[in-house]
């Protein structure tokens, strides 16, 4: 007999790119993040994390293969990009109980209990991270200050994040100008030398991490251009109507979680929009949405329920904010 | 800044390895099986019977209907059998087996190589002449010249295109005719605009062939109306609306022709094979076939006589290297995949290629991140995601809404999605099934 061949239908040739390229693709954006985040805070950082994406993994295997007894994805990294997420937006002392616990959230409800790797609704690293919030509120915002590389685990010097100290301190009725003596400057906050979650406070490694992104096409523009756009140009006008009220537009994209989030959470394919357009507008809802949390809501920081909140309309906008048709204009017209 | 269109489009891996190989004519076969089907539209009818003495060039199935094409012997010889035979579609058509003697070609052929530029034709015998000659479009979707030659009443063309951009990977049939065969593609061309009436046509060529553009926009000086433009390199930009967008910035509307916005696109292939009609007075029965693939010893291109079997290709390219695992008729993104080396070449048959094992099986699908990236890459901006999973649910109302029959199946989504979902295959599924439903409706 002779020889069988294959047989398919078209195309007979697949680019090189794949699901698990493009997940350790993120990883490996997010290692500058990671490095600083070690030489700021030290060893605690290193275990945080380590925590972190270990029990994402067990719980995603566990759930795999005792629940839903499905064939085993844990190598596709999306666990291991949820882990390293959900350890960027905790504070480095955190006790490491809390983190399996908000790990069993994010990844048992959050992403398992909707089926897996495509059909979640939320960011599971944001879900965890918000539960932990609200559920451990004081461990949540006891942020350790960058004091240098340390091998000790939680004995660190703790202190507000500079937008902490700005909402407290407009609440006592201090004035603007002279809080913001208290924070670091607008180079120091760009070099990550205040007090945050481990993951977000230094911009330069996270801008590094996004051009490593956009070069290898794993993300567009649209998304992080977008959120970052909105919250300068909203709090640039707030700025001008009250500068003694409010902070100025370079403080509000460099503190707090605002990079983190639009270069990394917000990007997450499987809970934004498919099309640029869509995409704008998701980042817009996400800019203001933060801004409005920040300045006139109670808690310092708005980037993860703006990010959960704009999540819950992407299905809407898949399915409203078609694409123009190619021949459509003319069809009509 | 170099042309292209605006929307979708991918950029595969050229392997263009054959771009140097000069045309080489293959030798007549033992034995020859010309199927009566080798255009889209209605098959032609056999008017030949076993036993009957054949000579080269001449008719032996004509063309039923309007949508329909003759079909001639490539060789001379005996009818051996009228049968099925499984054909590059995967189907049994039905076909007539010649066993072949000597080459003996009818009389009425010019077969000096001199080239005659002076056109004597008027249109309409021009047009007949197609129709009599077999003319089919040889980009690949052969569909028959004499019906896009003929301009519907009340429409009007006023520019002709050519297709000389040859986007799938590995073939290189066209650009080896523009290279070796210009003032033939041209006079083609010319005859063409005459049968249209304009004096206007313009030929697209990507610019991954830099030789053929300077060459045919050298020659093209001395024939009145012929421009030569330069595209970038994207595929499916030889699609036909992606090509008329690049190069005159029309849209066709969905469900529309080319000439509903004045336009008639022929391949520089066509445009050969008319020149060799109308000129020559030779009928379509042999064409340039690129064989090629990476393991494959002397890939080349070569002028085959239809009804050829697959194997004397590979045999001439040097035989059928160990490691084959996937024969394709056609490009690799478009083409289709053989069963067996016995399946005859046609006219549409533009290139053979023969994949290894290692790049013949189709990856694990993984479930859909929603990436985006298969609507990003879609040259009708259609949203293959979506229409996968309408398809794979039984959804065909909805898929018909979200116009799942603008589908052309370049597949540039399944070539880009990272998950490897095999989306134009229940686009396929999909679009067949409107199509279907669509007709049924009509009747009623």
């Amino acid at each position: 007999m002779s020889k069988l061949f294959n047989i398919s239908p078209s195309p007979h040739t697949q680019s090189t790119e794949t699901t698990k390229k493009l997940m350790y693709g993120v990883v490996v954006a997010l290692i500058p993040a990671f490095i600083t985040s070690i030489l700021y805070f030290g060893v605690s950082a290193l275990i945080v994390t380590v925590t972190s994406v270990v029990s994402c993994l067990v719980f995603e295997y566990l759930i795999q293969r005792f629940v839903l007894r499905k064939p085993l994805s844990i190598t596709d990294g999306s666990a291991i990009v949820t882990g390293i997420l959900l350890a960027f937006n905790l504070p480095s002392d955190i006790p490491v109980h809390i983190i399996v616990i908000g790990s069993l959230v994010a990844i048992g409800i959050a992403k398992m209990t909707f089926g897996g790797l495509g059909n979640n609704p939320f960011n599971p690293a944001l879900v965890g991270r918000v539960f932990m919030l609200i559920s451990f509120p004081v461990q949540m915002t006891t942020w350790p200050l960058p004091e240098g590389f340390k091998t000790s685990y939680a004995d660190a010097v703790t202190g507000a994040t500079p937008l902490g100290i700005i909402k407290e301190g407009l609440k006592n009725g201090d004035s603007l100008s002279s809080l913001m003596e208290k924070i670091p400057n607008v180079f120091h906050m760009f070099m990550g030398k205040m007090g945050g979650s481990m993951g977000e406070v230094a911009a330069f490694a996270l801008l590094l991490g996004f051009a490593y992104l956009l070069y290898r096409k794993i993300i567009t523009w649209h998304i992080p251009v977008s959120i970052l756009g909105t919250v300068a140009v909203f709090t640039t006008i707030l700025w001008l109507i009250d500068p003694q009220k409010n902070a100025n537009p370079l403080f509000h994209v460099l503190a707090g979680g605002v990079l983190l989030g639009a270069i990394f959470m917000a990007t997450d394919y499987v809970t934004s929009p498919m099309y640029p357009k869509a995409m704008i507008i998701y980042g817009i809802g996400i800019g203001f949405i933060t801004v409005v949390i920040r300045v006139y809501g109670a808690y310092p920081e708005g980037v993860s329920f703006a990010i959960l909140i704009m999540n819950a309309f992407v299905p809407l906008m898949n399915a409203y904010m078609k694409p123009k048709r190619f021949g459509e204009e003319v069809a009509n017209g | 800044m170099l042309k292209t269109f605006p929307v979708g489009g991918i950029h595969p891996p050229e392997n263009k390895l054959t771009a140097d190989k000069t045309i080489k004519y293959l030798p007549v076969p033992a034995s020859v099986a010309i199927p009566v089907s080798q255009h889209i539209g209605t098959p032609a009818e056999v008017i030949v019977g076993k036993g009957d003495i054949i000579r080269t060039g001449q008719v032996i199935a004509t063309s039923k209907g309007f949508v329909s094409s003759n079909v001639h012997s490539s060789v001379s010889g005996k009818v051996s059998k009228i049968d099925n035979i499984i054909d590059s579609t995967g189907y049994r058509h039905m076909a007539v087996f010649i066993d072949v003697d000597g080459d003996e070609w009818v009389e009425t052929i010019n077969r000096t190589p001199e080239v005659i530029k002076e056109i004597k034709l008027g249109p309409e015998d021009i047009i007949k002449r197609c129709l009599d000659s077999g003319i089919v479009g040889l980009g690949g979707a052969t569909f028959p010249s004499h019906a896009k030659l003929s301009i519907p009443p009340g429409k009007k063309c006023d520019i002709l295109i050519i297709n000389g951009v040859e986007c799938e990977p590995y073939l290189t049939s066209d650009h080896r005719l523009m290279l070796e065969h210009v003032e033939e593609v041209l006079t083609g061309i010319t005859v063409l605009m005459k049968a249209l009436g304009v004096d206007r046509a313009m030929i697209g060529i990507e610019n991954n062939k830099p030789d053929a553009v300077e060459h045919l926009t050298g020659i093209a000086e001395d024939f009145r109306g012929i421009t030569v433009h330069s595209l970038k390199v994207k595929y499916p930009q030889g699609a036909e609306k992606q090509l008329i967008k690049a190069l005159v910035n029309r849209e066709v509307p969905s469900g529309h022709l080319p000439i509903d916005v004045g336009l008639v696109v022929h391949n520089v292939g066509t445009a050969f094979a008319v020149y060799e009609a109308v000129q020559k007075n030779k009928p379509l029965f042999e064409r340039v076939v690129t064989v090629t693939g990476k393991s494959l010893r002397n890939p080349g291109n070569f002028m085959v006589r239809t009804g050829t079997p697959v194997r004397d290709l590979i045999e001439a390219a040097g035989g059928m290297p160990e490691d084959t695992g996937k024969i394709v008729s056609g490009g690799p993104m478009m083409g289709k995949a053989l069963n067996s080396t016995d399946v005859p070449v046609v006219k549409g048959t533009s290139g053979i290629i023969l994949f290894p094992e290692s790049e013949s099986e189709r990856p694990v699908a993984g479930p859909c991140i929603r990436c985006g990236k298969c609507i990003t890459v879609c040259p009708m901006n259609l949203e293959p995601y979506l229409l996968m999973t309408l398809a794979g649910k039984g959804l065909f109302e909805k898929a018909e809404n979200e116009q799942i029959t603008d589908c052309m199946e370049c597949g540039s989504c399944s070539f880009t999605c990272p998950a490897k979902r095999p989306l134009l295959d229940y686009i396929r599924l999909g679009k067949s099934t409107v199509i279907r439903m669509a007709r049924e409706r009509n009747i009623k």
